[in-house]
């Protein structure tokens, strides 16, 4: 049987890096092929080059057996390649088919789509309706109909990326049956991801990267997920295990906190109460868009609430300022690495000057203390860059992550507050990250992780929260929770 | 196929030659121009930008104009640059230079005839707190309405361009002027005069304010929380936020810091080279001092350099206006031209153009 797609010795450098070695991988018609590798192993650039946004160095592709070099997506998706990108690229205020008609090559009026968009979503069961707002569908949702749009192309590959980052439990096994439909009509698909599990329970082949080169091709299904995590990272790495925890009293006390977002579109907080004791690891659980940006904001300071809604140590605190936070040991580290919880143009000295605490030197400062703060961070958390000089953005997304989190908790926090601890970052960098933060709470410190991965609340908390739709559930001891149980909470069907 | 595609790495040469690139380019579009108008290129331009400094008979004139027209911009754009650093953009400094001036000058006359040696600080005091509290209204609006500053602020200017015009034809006017709109003039009044400090030097104590302002600033940039913080809020608002910064007293800091040196312009310039307030007074300075700022590239020592360069085109127009007939519009052009140049230089520092044969298959 000849490949749908073929990939021979592709190369692609960028200046300092070689992004893509030689990579090989034949995609057969009727197959989900698995493309796994850690952050900057170059999964995103080979499927870059395949979509058309970048043109490869050396190397030929080869679709159905005529040679094939696009020149940008659009020729990409005009000879039967479309790609689900892992952020959406939707319109919230307008309906369904309005998106979709503005994702088209060829111009189409709605009136034409609309049946269009009906066939594909019966056929596969995507449950969408043209003329719902996209504003008021979920991620899942949201999903789909990026899924209609690439249909509607009738492609014979479709490219996933990382597609159940975003996902509550049940949507991410909708979305595999509607994956394994297309499988079994012939259609070829690329699923590129980190998660081993998933890529074990779904995937047919498995082709793994590591540092821009093919590592192994393997069957995942006869892989244990230890074996695949080796392949992937080159080196075992052992999974954080949480000891024996000792908790001491109530060191943050949240009640009835509640805000209105000034944009109608933004769900706020709604009389959400909970509290965290000293040596205790509390996980929110939640998909992003339910309020955890509000809840982050409100703990860190950035966003104030009435005074006794906070309460820290037994003294109220809703008003009181970032800065006045950090004095009191409440440190935050953001989940947008560049732009909120880093600055991207300026160096890894200066970004660890941002949130350091400053006690003396009236507002002077010391730039030589700034550079062994930051070589103190680098070398504490293994943070791979050239030197403290180099800028944010010139670091990988797992290595900038090490370091923003690495700022906060080299400060001692008392109650440290982490929005989505290991997005986006690679299963090696996780798991110094996840073991960094049970080590905080193991030495009688408090933390509040807001996360949508479930595995790493499984991982590191010690009670577990959903928040949908603003609202906050009553914590359950991570030992009783469940994917299943969490799962109903986080599609908002009880509170 | 002509592309623009970014630079994978901005070389920091290049951003720091970007200014001088661009007013290379700024001589060789004057030449042009003149081509144009039917002057000789050459002469005209060196009319422009050689005489006032080295020929021998107007450079004793024009050298000492040097500082006296850059101390102003120099001051203005120092404070700009805080704001524009920090993406808060305050374009009204021309009015708050204006208020400022109104400000010192009706305390001036408050106390004409008095030689007490606290006439000359009260005025400053009072011409800073005039650009402050006329900076404080686009700033105010913002923060509590989400008005746009740069619109606002610059069309306050127009306001205080005729509340300048309404002063010094009412409530100022002086009243020996048979009936020329001005006010009384600061020569006359020893007390108040910002006098030149060496004969013909142009050095007035606004020259030397400006230079230890400078030298403020260039610290408070580099070394200080504040100069950092204006950094990162430009660069990252929200992480700024996240590092403590409240965006709305950012706001109102950078205006009243903006507003505020711009008022003290104001001041050092009606009680020393313009000597009185007319409806004449407001020359441009706040303007000049945006494109300085740029040109500096909002560096204190850097917006020295480019304050000079703006204040000898200055010079330079008024003198080749009197020598070659140029029109007096030719100095907004090439001020224009710098500033254009500059944001081009400034693109290409960052992006450069592709040219592909490759067409989309």
């Amino acid at each position: 049987m000849t490949p749908t797609l073929s990939l021979k010795e592709l190369t692609k450098a960028y200046p300092g890096v070689v992004a893509c070695e030689a990579i090989s991988l034949d995609l057969m018609p009727g197959e989900i092929h698995a493309v796994l590798g850690e952050n900057g192993a170059g999964k995103s650039t080979l499927m870059k080059m395949i979509y058309g946004l970048v043109q490869s160095d050396q190397g030929a592709m080869t679709l159905n057996g005529t040679a094939f070099a696009p020149a940008s997506p659009k020729s990409a998706r005009s000879s039967g390649i479309s790609m689900v990108f892992q952020h959406f690229s939707l319109f919230e205020a307008m309906s369904v088919a309005e998106n979709i008609a503005l994702g088209l090559d060829k111009a189409m009026s709605i009136g034409d789509l609309v049946p269009l968009i009906r066939n594909v979503s019966e056929a596969y069961g995507l449950e969408i309706k043209p003329e719902q707002r996209i504003a008021a569908l979920s991620a899942g949702a949201r999903q789909r109909v990026e899924i209609i749009r690439c249909l509607l192309q009738s492609p014979n590959i479709l490219i996933l990326d990382e597609p159940t980052s975003v996902l509550a439990p049940q949507e991410v096994d909708r979305l595999f049956t509607i994956l394994r439909q297309l499988r079994d009509e012939g259609k070829s698909i690329l699923y590129i991801s980190h998660k081993l599990e998933e890529i074990r329970t779904l995937c047919d082949r498995a082709t793994i990267l590591r540092g821009g080169k093919v590592v192994d091709r393997v069957t995942p299904k006869n892989q244990s997920a230890a074996a695949l995590a080796e392949m992937m990272i080159g080196a075992r790495h052992s999974s954080a295990k949480r000891g024996q925890a000792q908790y001491g009293k109530v060191l943050l006390k949240v009640q009835n906190l509640s805000y209105k977002p000034s944009d109608p579109s933004e769900i706020g907080l709604s009389n959400v109460s909970f509290s965290v004791r000293a040596g205790e690891i509390l996980g929110v659980a939640g998909i992003a868009g339910n309020g955890q940006d509000m809840l982050f904001s409100a703990l860190s300071g950035e966003v104030r609430s009435t005074s006794r809604s906070i309460m820290f140590n037994g003294d109220p605190i809703g008003q009181s300022g970032v800065r006045g936070r950090r004095k009191a040991g409440i440190l935050a580290a953001a989940e947008e690495r560049l732009g909120h919880a880093a600055v991207p143009d300026m160096s890894l000295t200066e970004n660890a000057e941002l949130t350091k605490n400053r006690s003396r030197g009236r507002g002077f400062l010391n730039w030589s203390m700034a550079r062994g703060f930051a070589k103190e961070i680098i070398e504490t958390f293994r943070v791979a860059t050239p030197s403290e000089r180099t800028a944010a953005s010139a670091l990988s997304g797992g290595n900038l992550q090490k370091f923003v989190i690495g700022r906060e908790l080299q400060q001692n926090p008392t109650l440290f507050v982490v929005n989505q601890p290991t997005w986006g970052v690679d299963a090696a960098a996780a798991a110094s990250i996840r073991s960094a933060i049970l080590r905080l709470a193991a030495s009688g410190n408090a933390v509040v992780a807001i996360s949508q991965d479930l595995d790493e609340l499984f991982e590191i908390a010690d009670r577990i929260a959903v928040l949908a739709q603003g609202q906050i559930s009553a914590p359950m001891d991570a030992a009783q929770a469940t994917p299943a149980k969490i799962g109903i909470l986080m599609a908002g069907q009880a509170a | 196929m002509i592309k623009i595609v970014k630079r994978p790495e901005p070389s920091s040469l290049a951003a720091l030659m970007a200014p001088i690139i661009a007013i290379g380019i700024t001589l060789i579009g004057c030449a042009l121009l003149f081509l144009l108008l039917g002057k000789d290129p050459f002469t005209s331009v060196k009319a422009l930008f050689w005489d006032p400094l080295f020929d021998p008979q107007i450079a004793s004139f024009s050298r000492p104009q040097l500082l006296v027209k850059a101390a102003p911009i120099i001051l203005i754009a120092l404070g700009l640059s805080v704001g524009f650093q920090a993406g808060i953009w305050n374009i009204g400094a021309e009015g708050q230079y204006i208020t400022g001036a109104i400000a010192a000058t009706a305390v001036g006359l408050a106390f004409w005839g008095s030689d007490s040696i606290w006439v000359f600080p009260i005025m400053g005091l009072a011409g800073v707190l005039g650009g402050v509290a006329y900076a404080m209204v686009p700033a105010i609006l913002r923060v509590q309405f989400g008005a746009n500053e740069i619109l606002v602020s610059l069309m306050l200017v127009y306001v205080a361009i005729n509340l300048l015009a309404a002063m010094v034809t009412g409530p100022m006017k002086n009243p020996l002027a048979f009936g020329f709109p001005e006010t009384r003039s600061f020569r006359d009044f020893p007390a108040a005069y910002n006098t030149e400090i060496l004969d013909n030097s142009g050095l007035h104590y606004g020259v030397i304010a400006t230079l230890l302002i400078v030298a403020i600033a260039y610290i408070v940039q580099t070394r200080h929380l504040f100069g950092f913080q204006v950094r990162v809020m430009g660069l990252a608002p929200k992480a700024a936020r996240l590092s403590g910064v409240i965006p709305e007293r950012m706001v109102v800091i950078c205006f009243a810091i903006s507003g505020g040196l711009a008022g003290l312009a104001g001041f050092f310039e009606v009680t020393g080279p313009a000597g009185k307030l007319t409806t004449e007074f407001g020359s441009g300075y706040g303007f000049t001092a945006i494109i300085v700022a740029f040109l500096g590239r909002l560096n204190p020592l850097g917006i020295v350099l480019a304050g000079l360069v703006l204040a000898l085109t200055i010079i330079g127009g008024e003198i080749a206006q009197l020598t070659l007939n140029i029109p007096a519009a030719a100095v907004l052009v090439i001020q224009g031209m710098v500033l254009f140049f500059l944001l081009a230089a400034d693109l290409f520092v960052r992006y450069r153009i592709k040219l592909s044969s490759k067409v989309a298959a």
